[in-house]
């Protein structure tokens, strides 16, 4: 298969479809159909390719696959290659993006009336970007895919979106700019480190420890912003208010994603020293964000907005768990934001479902949906499980590994997020509750009718995936494992290097338990509460 | 009596086929009258292309130097030279319908702008103090007369006499200060004042001095915060070809001359200036930010947007390296391109043959005209500076060599302000693709500006896929000026 450029064609196929709804003519109506289909089939085909980079995947190894290098850029000393490769930490994001995206051109065939043309080619442009990030292997390339992603955002958002679109849009773009034109100069100043843009060099060189905090920080401001951390979180409510179904969709499924990317690729990896000196701060702001936003969700009376922040929250497990730098929580950061990724899509596409047929997504307008969609409220109880974090279903691998993970770093900060689950319980059995359960008292909740064909085929593949990801991890786990061992041990092995001679004992104690395969992280879990018995 | 040996007139070639072609074009334009102004727009542009073609030929792979060391071409003055004789051509062509519709198709306007882009092919190759002015003058006269090219109208002739005195103020500055430098120094020559600042003697004071004046000479031409105030009233008034080649030609050649005249004979002192170029700089960037936000008329807008990308280009100055003057010219080479696109779209702003201008007149554009705000789009992203659009890459590598050059500060400043900026470029695509479609514009677009429009923003898009040719121009741009 190395004959074939199996990432590069995943990332830009989408580009192609592009060019094929540019040339379509016609009159309105044509237009648009000819738009849809072609968005339809490319985002199929671009999904079909990126399951044969799972099945061709080799788990047992660290290293980036898939590999493509040419060059780019190659004049004077700044050469810029073009360099493409995905490990076990990218993949199933790369896999997530293709995947939200075949569902968003589902999920917006009729809901979408205004110049689906320019919708449809924004989102394979999106596509084109989102797995441009996860697969990059070269900082500059990554940072235009990494910035490129504000386009097309901006225009979903701002011309398809709801009445305060234009200030969401601009509020999204802006913050999310700010963040990352730090990250440029950060990543200018990884160049003049290594001599290279290459990723893969960065991730090999050792960074003198102050220099570490300063690059840590420039790309925290671009990665705490994107996952979004508190107090930067603020653009994200309005975003998501603001933004159609299928733009929530891609920017809780994936764009939030990306900034948990951020961290566990270069941050960990390639400060790790600082990343240990900033880790209370981590766990600060992570704890804060659980706590706060599920607090705030709480209190929320639009659908979305409820929704949104408790995807603050479940991203405050993501940065919790990154930072505890334990194989357990690590892994357990990456599945929850996958699972993250599955749960909140179908989240904001149930919210979708119920406000095209009634155009409002204010949460004391229904009530009683059971009675007249059933089919509906079997895929939202699901899925509200799944949020809460119900053994067996995605949510909780994701949260349990990072709870095992952090609890051995630090027991207050596994407390106070464990505070999250019950508080994250409450809000979504709550909306569950006002929403779906109760007693029909509006005339036109009795016209609802239930998930049509389309919309069942749409929350098909999350259903299966979210159970899937829940009863036999192992699927998920098996690829990420590698990666994940391979970054904690080379974090630890840098902070060790770095610590006090006398403090390496008790460090490499928490070292050899945390490389542990996290196949075993039940018995581990069993010897772990067997040595606090004792 | 020794004879004084002729000198050797290779090096500047290029400008004299251009200078004699100007005055072919005057003699044609004359014989012919009024009614030859598109064929000598048509042969002004050959004769651009033509100049172009020459100044490639011309050695620029070594030093040259002529006329009694006046002179000099080396791949610095290749490389801005065709920058600065595309951007001419672009304006010519640009003016060839608005000139025609407004009543104002002379043919004194090619032959003008000839001789403008002569004075900055001059400005471009000055090694000498004499030069420099002499090539200023000359383009600096010239754009008088070009911006109040529209005599009957009451802005075009405030905006030109507002550049004459603003800029003949300007000008008295800096020869004052290049008096000066002559009086401490002993030479105007560049050869003789890099010779000067070899040497570990401090500089007299005095110098310095006139190394200020000269520097805010300058920076008024480049139009530089605080030496700023005339640019938006000129833009405005000016008619709007004028105010594109304005934004664009002149710009780059005295940007050009800033790099060579501190660079080359100072280069020594860059201790000293540096700071008077981070001053700049920053003031630009925050300026050019700030106050475009408020505007509400697009070729103002545009004015505070080029004070703006002067402070990024002046980044790549202030690093005073290789990189940094890499960094300038790339920028240069994108920002012609970028902003050549946005005029032509700006030309297209018309209704019933009346300009607009305003930026709410642009409503529902991505509706009305998709092609045009496409175009538009893709430019406000590039100015944006957003990759993957060519605005990003110009960024990229001033920040690159601010980094380089230890200048984070200024490098943090630079991105901040960037964001500020993006604010109003986002306001237009807000404005074109979120708002209802106000007024429709006339159809069907001129071709000329159909064909500047395509290839800028090819250029503009599609930079990231083959950078290469302009960055090694550039690089190798670099190198030539710091063979010393």
């Amino acid at each position: 298969m190395s004959h074939w450029p199996l990432l590069s064609l995943v990332t830009f196929l989408p580009l192609v479809g592009v060019g094929f709804i540019m040339t379509a003519r016609g009159d309105d109506a044509s237009v648009a159909r000819n738009a849809r289909n072609i968005a339809l089939s490319t985002s199929l085909i671009v999904f079909a390719l990126s399951l044969a980079l799972w099945v061709l995947f080799d788990p047992s190894t660290a290293d980036f696959q898939f590999v493509e290098k040419t060059r780019w850029i190659t004049i004077g000393g700044f050469t810029i290659n073009y360099h493409m490769g995905i490990d076990g930490i990218s993949l199933f994001f790369v896999l997530l993006s293709t995947l939200l995206t075949v569902l968003c051109v589902g999920a917006s065939w009729t809901n979408v009336h205004a110049q689906i043309r320019e919708y449809m080619i924004s989102f394979l442009v999106l596509e084109t970007m989102m797995v441009g990030i996860f697969s990059s292997l070269d900082f500059v390339q990554f940072y235009v895919f990494f910035e490129g992603v504000l386009i097309p955002m901006f225009l979903i958002i701002g011309i398809w979106g709801g009445p305060r679109r234009v200030y969401a849009a601009f509020k999204f773009f802006l913050y999310t700019l700010l963040g990352s034109v730090l990250s440029l100069l950060a990543i200018l100043g990884v160049y003049f480190q290594t001599g290279s843009t290459d990723i893969t060099v960065a991730l090999a060189h050792n960074f003198p420890p102050d220099l570490q905090k300063w690059l840590w920080l420039a790309f925290f401001a671009s990665f705490a912003v994107k996952v979004p951390m508190w107090p930067v979180h603020t653009w994200l409510p309005d975003a998501h208010v603001e933004a159609p179904t299928a733009g929530s969709v891609i920017l809780a499924g994936v764009l939030l994603k990306m900034g948990g990317y951020g961290f566990i690729r270069f941050s960990l990896p390639m400060f790790p020293l600082a990343s240990s000196y900033f880790t209370p701060l981590m766990f600060a702001l992570s704890a804060i964000a659980v706590i706060y936003t599920s607090f705030v969700a709480l209190a929320q009376t639009d659908m979305k907005k409820l929704i949104a922040y408790s995807s603050i929250a479940h991203m405050g497990f993501v940065t919790m768990g990154l930072f505890a730098l334990t194989s357990e929580a690590v892994q357990g950061a990456v599945i929850q934001m996958l699972s993250h990724g599955l749960v909140s899509a179908a989240l904001f596409l149930i919210v979708g479902v119920v406000y095209d047929r009634l155009h409002t997504r204010d949460i004391d307008r229904y009530g009683g949906l059971a009675d007249r969609m059933p089919a509906y409220g079997f895929v939202f109880m699901c899925m509200m499980l799944a949020s809460v974090g119900l053994p067996g279903t995605s949510g909780f691998v994701g949260e349990f590994l990072v709870l095992l993970g952090t609890f051995r770093v630090s027991t207050l900060e596994c407390f106070l997020a464990a505070t999250a689950l019950f508080l994250g319980a409450m809000y979504m059995l709550y909306l569950y509750r006002r929403v779906v359960f109760g007693t029909i008292t509006r005339d036109d909740l009795r016209g609802m009718f239930d998930l049509n064909l389309r919309e069942k085929a749409i929350f098909a593949p999350l259903l299966i995936l979210v159970l899937w990801m829940g009863i036999y991890p192992n699927s998920f786990l098996t690829p990420i494992r590698a990666s994940v061992e391979h970054l904690v041990q080379r974090a630890h092995a840098a902070q060790q290097a770095a610590a006090n001679p006398f403090v390496i004992p008790a460090k490499a104690g928490i070292h050899s338990a945390a490389v542990r395969a996290p196949d075993e992280w039940v018995p581990a879990f069993a010897e772990m509460t067997a040595r606090k018995g004792g | 009596m020794p004879v004084v040996p002729f000198p050797d007139l290779s090096p500047a070639l290029p400008e004299i086929a251009l200078a004699g072609a100007a005055m072919a074009l005057l003699l044609i334009g004359v014989f012919r009258g009024e009614g030859s102004t598109r064929l000598v727009s048509w042969l002004a542009v050959a004769a651009l292309i033509g100049t172009f073609v020459l100044a490639g030929l011309v050695e620029g792979e070594h030093r040259v130097i002529g006329f009694y060391g006046l002179f000099v071409t080396d791949a610095f003055a290749v490389f801005v030279k065709a920058l600065v004789l595309v951007g001419s051509a672009v304006a010519i062509i640009l003016a060839l319908n608005y000139n025609d519709e407004h009543q104002i198709a002379r043919f004194e306007f090619p032959v003008l702008v000839l001789l403008a882009t002569t004075g900055m092919m001059i400005m471009v190759s000055a090694n000498d103090l004499i030069t420099l002015y002499l090539g200023l003058e000359m383009q600096s006269l010239a754009l008088y007369v070009v911006a109040s090219f529209d005599r009957d109208s009451v802005r075009s002739t405030e905006a030109g006499l507002k550049y004459f005195v603003l800029g003949a103020l300007a000008s008295g500055m800096l020869l004052y200060g290049a008096s000066l430098i002559y009086g401490f120094a002993g030479t105007t020559s560049f050869t003789g004042l890099a010779r000067l600042f070899g040497a570990a003697a401090p500089p007299s004071t005095g110098l310095i001095i006139g190394l200020v004046f000269v520097a805010v000479g300058l920076a008024f031409k480049v139009s530089a915060v605080p030496f700023h105030m005339w640019t938006p009233d000129v833009y405005e008034g000016a008619p709007t070809p004028v105010s594109a080649f304005f934004s664009v030609a002149p710009k780059i050649a005295a940007i050009a001359l800033f790099v060579r005249f501190l660079i080359e004979p100072f280069g020594g002192l860059a201790v000293e200036w540096r700071q008077i170029i981070v001053f700049l700089s920053v003031a630009s960037m925050i300026l050019g930010a700030v106050a475009a936000i408020a505007q509400i008329n697009i070729k103002r807008l545009m004015a505070y947007s080029s004070i703006g990308h002067v402070g990024y280009a002046l980044i790549g100055l202030a690093a005073a390296t290789p990189n940094g003057i890499r960094g300038v010219l790339v920028y240069l080479a994108i920002y012609l391109f970028m902003n050549l696109g946005t005029w032509t779209v700006i030309l297209c702003m018309r209704q019933k043959g009346q300009m607009l201008e305003g930026i709410a007149d642009l409503s529902g554009l991505g509706r009305t005209q998709p092609g045009l705000a496409l175009a538009l789009g893709i430019f406000m992203f590039a100015l944006a500076g957003i990759p993957p659009t060519a605005g990003f890459f110009g960024k990229l590598y001033i920040f690159l060599a601010a980094i380089d050059a230890h200048l984070v500060g200024l490098a943090v400043i630079g991105v901040v302000t960037s964001v500020v900026g993006a604010f109003y470029y986002l306001r237009i695509v807000k404005v074109m693709y979120f708002d209802e479609p106000l007024v429709a514009f006339d159809r069907p677009i001129a071709t000329e500006l159909k064909c500047v429009l395509l290839v800028t923003v090819l250029l503009t898009m599609f930079f990231i896929l083959l950078p290469d040719p302009i960055v090694g121009g550039a690089e190798a741009a670099a190198a030539s000026l710091f063979l010393r």
